[in-house]
């Protein structure tokens, strides 16, 4: 594969992954918020809490992210997905402040610019260092 | 409880992701259409090191779910990036990936900001 093309379904991948594990977090989120009891006490809570709809729209949002992951790793090194993905925290603290009403402070947005800059800094770099990331259509 | 929650989740986190790394660079490059989905689920299936990174996905998820009721979202999921210093130097040792300079730096710039967006 070229490595203008890798570079660019590297970049749709880690796009897509970021939306598909944020929104699933939030979900989630939200969905645990509202459950009657805690989780850690009981299994079968948790399967009981499947049915919650925005667990379970979660979950889904969840399960899709991870082949969108695996494929991701298949062109790119886990140290250059690990920061680039890093992002997703800062999704994070968005969507937490915004739909949950979860404060984010001064600090927090001296944070969000350190991972935006990090992450610039290691997307930089090669997506993939250890020459294997040939192959498979 | 809340800091048993969050090893928990960083273990199972890394373990996870150093099989599924490991998998794929045997792999090759796979592509997210239809195609390209069945055939990475398929993988799934087949390929026991990826089986055994869901199962730690499994423990990692379960984990972090019970950790989001006990603590807010803005802590939980910075926090759990705790895994990320673990996994760049196993990626490095047992992946054999060349971490420059710059990817360090761009790293810990990321590490430093998710470790304050935490606090």
């Amino acid at each position: 594969m070229p490595p203008s093309n890798r570079t660019i379904r590297t970049y749709f991948l880690l796009l897509l992954f970021l939306a598909l594990r944020a929104f699933g977090n939030l979900a989630l989120a939200w969905g645990a918020k509202h459950l009657p009891r805690t989780l850690a006490a009981d299994p079968m809570v948790y399967l009981r809490s499947m049915l919650d709809p925005y667990v379970a729209i979660g979950i889904v949002l969840l399960m899709v992210a991870l082949p969108v992951r695996l494929a991701l790793l298949s062109v790119a090194d886990l140290s250059f997905v690990l920061p680039t993905t890093a992002v997703g925290y800062v999704l994070a603290a968005v969507l937490g402040k915004v739909f949950l009403h979860e404060t984010v402070t001064v600090q927090g947005w001296l944070a969000v610019a350190l991972i935006f800059g990090g992450a610039a800094v290691v997307g930089s770099t090669p997506q993939s260092t250890t020459g294997k990331a040939e192959g498979a259509k | 409880m809340i800091w048993i929650l969050l090893t928990i989740t960083v273990v199972a986190t890394t373990l996870s992701d150093l099989l599924q790394s490991y998998e794929m660079k045997r792999a090759g490059a796979q592509s997210v259409g239809a195609r390209g989905m069945a055939r990475l689920l398929r993988m799934i299936v087949e390929r026991r090191y990826l089986l055994l990174s869901i199962v730690c996905l499994a423990f990692s998820f379960f984990a972090f779910m019970a950790l989001l009721q006990s603590a807010p979202l803005s802590f939980a999921v910075p926090a759990s990036a705790a895994s990320f210093i673990l996994e760049t130097v196993l990626a490095k040792l047992l992946l054999k990936e060349r971490i420059g300079a710059r990817r360090a730096a761009g790293t810990l710039l990321v590490l430093c900001g998710v470790a304050l967006l935490g606090r």
